[in-house]
């Protein structure tokens, strides 16, 4: 039986393969740039779909907001063009392309099998309040900690990407 | 409601699909979007669990997953700006001093 959440869940499902799999065929860095950016808008409508507001908006502001422009900016500042085939392509395409097939195949089995029985829970929706005062009272000093975490990152890409002429 | 399995398969999908990509692609800026493509599948595994078991606490790791992306990705990005100076390639099977 085809519910609407159902319906709207193979949509987005099968958006965020057909992104996934364009970030692999694509040869452009840009191209796979954008479909990864399709991805994660996907995803973020998946996380909608199980109730988790926060997340979705987190995934949409950072992920494909932050991180993805931070991408895009990178491989514009270095002009990134099409990658050169190698030699070991015409290997991978004969050898990688089944056994990926085949351990995809197999992990979906597994999965199925293992969560068939699962004992559905609580379906009552979480709010944002929750998962705030959860994170401020329980996770208060692991989340500080990301904080530092941000910063000794942000002073590493400085020191990192700095030229050394300039200084 | 759409049942977890659906979900929890979707995840390995994209997963696999992610290791697909980390080990065909030789841009290493592409190398670096599948291993975020990896920690998105992950993500979506501990939402699925979270609202599967009724647990918060998949969702707060989720966000603990988001914000070390976000530091791995300037830190990465800010070494793999180094070697376009220093190598003035992007290709991984050019950056092979360690072989010679």
């Amino acid at each position: 039986m085809i519910t609407p959440q159902i319906a709207m869940f193979i949509l987005l499902a099968a958006i965020a393969v057909a992104g996934a799999v364009s970030l692999i065929l694509q040869r452009h860095p840009i191209h796979s740039a954008l479909s990864l950016i399709v991805v994660m808008v996907a995803l973020s409508g998946l996380y909608l779909l199980q109730g988790a507001e926060f997340v979705a908006a987190v995934q949409i502001i950072v992920y494909a907001g932050a991180i993805m422009v931070l991408f895009i900016f990178v491989i514009m500042l270095l002009n990134a063009g099409e990658e050169d085939p190698s030699n070991a392509s015409r290997l991978a395409r004969f050898v990688g392309v089944p056994l990926a097939a085949a351990f995809l195949v197999e992990v979906a089995f597994w999965i199925g099998r293992a969560t068939s029985q699962m004992a559905p829970g609580p379906r009552e929706a979480v709010s944002t309040r929750d998962l705030s005062s959860l994170l401020f009272h329980e996770y208060v000093f692991p989340f500080e900690l990301t904080s530092f975490l941000i910063l000794i990152a942000l002073l590493g890409a400085l020191v990192l990407a700095r030229r050394e002429d300039a200084n | 409601m759409v049942p977890t399995s659906y979900f929890l398969t979707l995840s390995a999908v994209l997963f696999g699909l992610g290791v697909v990509a980390f080990v065909f692609k030789r841009n290493i800026l592409t190398i670096f979007m599948s291993i975020e493509l990896m920690l998105n599948a992950v993500n979506l595994a501990f939402v699925t669990f979270s609202r599967s078991l009724g647990l918060l606490q998949g969702q707060v790791f989720v966000f603990f997953v988001i914000v070390v992306a976000a530091a791995e990705a300037a830190v990465g990005l800010a070494i793999i700006i180094l070697i376009h100076r220093n190598r003035g390639t992007l290709n991984v099977e050019k950056v092979d001093s360690l072989k010679n």
